[in-house]
């Protein structure tokens, strides 16, 4: 067992971070410029021939940055479905998708492309209207599609779904921790120069046991993420409930961390010119979205008592 | 990154399971802790056995007798013994605190006469340092230390030391300079249990049994050559056990969290479940994978850089608030059955113990409120409370 990243993965994370602070606005040629969106499409159709656990990484920093473009819709979501000329296309940023799989669409407003089911096989929809519906989260703008075709066909649906899902729920659940851990930072700088009384307020246990319980909420996000994260990339059995344990754990930890911080902000946390809002409409955003927690729960829930037997030695 | 067992791991880990499957009488599985487990030998002769096969002081250095080993495998020999239902090896508090003290601050005689017993479960120990005026706030110690040339006489009360009971040493932290305060002027002393002046009260707890004891100490005899580390440097060498304490603790928890877990998962499926119970097995469930993955983010944080990284400052605190969630579960899953004791209770009472045991769990090693203290100043650098 070995918890490390490498040096390249760190090295990754650390200029992701560098990047998107210094450009919180980027174009999708630059992120494909980066290597990120081929991150996971090999080399020969100019990707960067690295895995799902890179890919998670990447979505932390993209969550912790807000990062308001198609990446999570084209990477996580339907990467999958594509053949090698359109992951290709995908690597390059001449093309961004999304997938509708309910009525409602995740990035709309800046996807290229669209997947849908249609029978037994996921195609891309042809000849379709887009309305780009006011949401509360406006980093990651929901639409529905009117009208439409389906036109070529990408692949079989029943896998294609399996594995998108997975890497939808995990890209969740890391995005939400990046999210999380922002928040708690500037809980953290804001408790440390704010005075009242006399004192920095974080001197007070009533202030800084709050963003030590937001701490260690984040990290055991964390981890159930990275273990997911690690699962989906092995292809490991326990892929599908390590997935839905971390988008779980990972979205009330960002959300209860968001709003511990805003109560320890004070006025200002619950202005809108602070990013706290933002970051707490991401989480919230991020809750909402694939399945609620409570239903991730009760797929763990049937995994553990709904079997013929029970056996989960975990080694 | 990878979760699996390496080639080496794996071959440990079978090897350990099929040893224990085949080596632990089954008077002492799914032992139920508590004071029971001291009487007769069988306890000791376990101890014996493991150091026998190599399995004590696996993380020791090889030159005082351990194997050397990195801390990797002692986390595979805790989660192999919790899901065995193996008790620990009685000395403990040798191997995991005393032990480790007095390679990084002992003598060269103090390494030759104490280390290899503890290994072989000849010798007991038991720690001295919270008092009744000295919980949370060590640096409060009052238990005094008067030099007389190569002696030193100790005067005073320690609390809540388990295993004080059947311990042939103990690590004591006393006050040798009456006019010191705080951190300064404390000697960390190794104190013969048999010594004359040394009265062990037994403290009857929630449970009903008595893990922990009371030491009386009263003009006790300790010779000079028994200080570890320097005299009026006891602070920065108590420091060095709770180290050690932390070290390895998350994962001998975590691991006998599973196993409760797995048990609360076989009661639900035996009892029935509300939707609300559903719900609250599986959080428990998440949590402890989260606990466990947490643990391996530390272990892999500690190999790296010799310091175990802050996100294993919460698994204490984490594991004590999830184990008291959970075995408050089992009793709801229970049903009018959980108010029974004894034989006539569902598994011998065995929840019900545990239940109440867990009240502990938020107390001893560090309350809740001083590891999220910790935490707050240590891993977050806020502004210090005092």
């Amino acid at each position: 067992m070995d918890f490390a990243f490498t040096p390249e993965q760190d090295e990754l994370r650390s200029s992701a971070r560098a990047f998107l602070a210094a450009n919180p606005h980027p174009s999708w040629l630059q992120l494909a410029e980066l290597g990120w969106t081929g991150a996971s499409v090999a080399p020969e159709l100019g990707g960067s021939g690295l895995g799902f656990v890179e890919e998670g990484i990447l979505f932390e920093e993209t969550g912790r940055a807000l990062l308001h473009a198609p990446f999570y819709s084209t990477v996580a979501l339907v990467l999958p479905a594509l053949d090698d000329d359109l992951r290709g296309e995908v690597a390059r940023g001449a093309a961004s998708w999304t997938f509708a799989l309910g009525p409602l669409v995740p990035d709309l407003d800046t996807a290229d492309r669209v997947a849908v089911v249609h029978g037994d096989g996921i195609h891309e929809l042809e000849e379709f209207e887009r309305d780009v519906l006011e949401t509360v989260d406006d980093t990651r703008p929901l639409g529905v599609v009117t009208g439409g075709r389906p036109g070529r066909r990408l692949g079989d649906a029943a896998k294609i779904l399996t594995a998108s899902r997975r890497r939808s729920l995990v890209a969740l659940a890391l995005e939400a921790c990046g999210v999380g851990r922002r928040a708690l930072e500037y809980g953290i700088e804001h408790a440390s120069t704010r005075e009242q009384f006399g004192r920095p307020i974080g001197a007070y246990q009533a202030v800084s046991h709050q963003l030590a319980t937001s701490y260690a909420e984040l990290e055991l996000a964390r981890s159930t993420s990275l273990w997911a994260a690690w699962c989906v990339a092995a292809a490991d059995p326990e892929a599908d409930i390590a997935a839905a344990s971390a988008k779980a754990l990972a979205a009330d930890a960002a959300v209860t961390a968001c709003e511990r911080s805003i109560q320890v902000h004070g006025g200002i946390g619950f202005t809108w010119e602070h990013v706290l809002h933002r970051l707490y409409k991401r989480a919230l955003g991020i809750q909402a979205w694939e399945a609620s927690s409570a239903e991730l729960r009760e797929a763990v829930a049937a995994h553990l008592l709904d079997g013929p037997t029970f056996d989960d030695t975990g080694a | 990154m990878d979760l699996r067992d390496s080639r080496e791991e794996a071959e440990f880990r079978a090897e350990l399971r099929a040893w224990l499957a085949e080596n632990l009488p089954e008077t002492l599985r799914d032992h139920r802790g508590g004071a029971a487990r001291f009487e007769g030998s069988t306890l000791s002769d376990w101890s014996r056995q493991l150091h026998e096969a190599g399995y004590a002081g696996l993380t020791w250095p090889v030159e005082y007798g351990g194997g050397g080993r990195s801390p990797r495998y002692q986390a595979i020999y805790l989660e192999e013994s919790a899901r065995a239902g193996a008790p620990s090896h009685v000395g403990v508090i040798g191997l995991g605190m005393a032990g480790p003290t007095i390679i990084s601050h002992g003598t060269a005689e103090q390494k030759a006469r104490y280390l290899s017993r503890i290994l072989s479960a000849e010798e007991i120990w038991c720690q001295g340092f919270s008092e009744p005026g000295a919980g949370s706030d060590l640096a409060g110690v009052r238990t005094s230390a008067r030099r007389h040339g190569d002696r030193f006489v100790v005067d005073g009360q320690k609390v809540w030391s388990s295993f004080a009971h059947v311990a042939d040493h103990c690590i004591l932290l006393t006050r040798s300079d009456p006019a010191s305060t705080r951190h300064h002027g404390l000697t960390y002393l190794i104190v013969d249990m048999h010594s004359s002046g040394v009265e062990v009260r037994p403290l009857r707890q929630i449970t009903g049994e008595a893990e922990f004891n009371e030491i009386f100490f009263e003009g006790v005899d300790v010779p000079a050559v028994n200080v570890l580390g320097e005299v009026g440097k006891g602070w920065d060498v108590a420091m060095t056990t709770l180290l050690h304490e932390r070290g390895t603790l998350g994962f001998a928890l975590q691991a006998q969290l599973e196993v409760s877990l797995h048990r609360l998962v076989r009661l639900a499926r035996e009892r029935g479940t509300t939707p609300l119970q559903r719900d609250a097995i599986a959080r428990e469930w998440i949590e402890t994978r989260a606990l466990r993955y947490t643990n391996y983010r530390s272990l892999a944080r500690l190999e790296q850089t010799g310091a175990p990284g802050p996100e294993g400052s919460i698994s204490k605190l984490v594991w004590s608030e999830a184990n008291q969630r959970l075995t408050k579960l089992a009793l709801e899953l229970l049903g009018p059955d959980a108010a029974l004791a004894g034989e006539r209770a569902p598994y011998d009472g065995w929840w019900q113990q545990q239940q109440l045991r867990s009240r502990g769990n938020t107390i001893e090693a560090g309350t809740s409120e001083i590891l999220r203290n910790i935490v707050a100043e240590r891993v977050l650098g806020l502004p210090r409370f005092r």
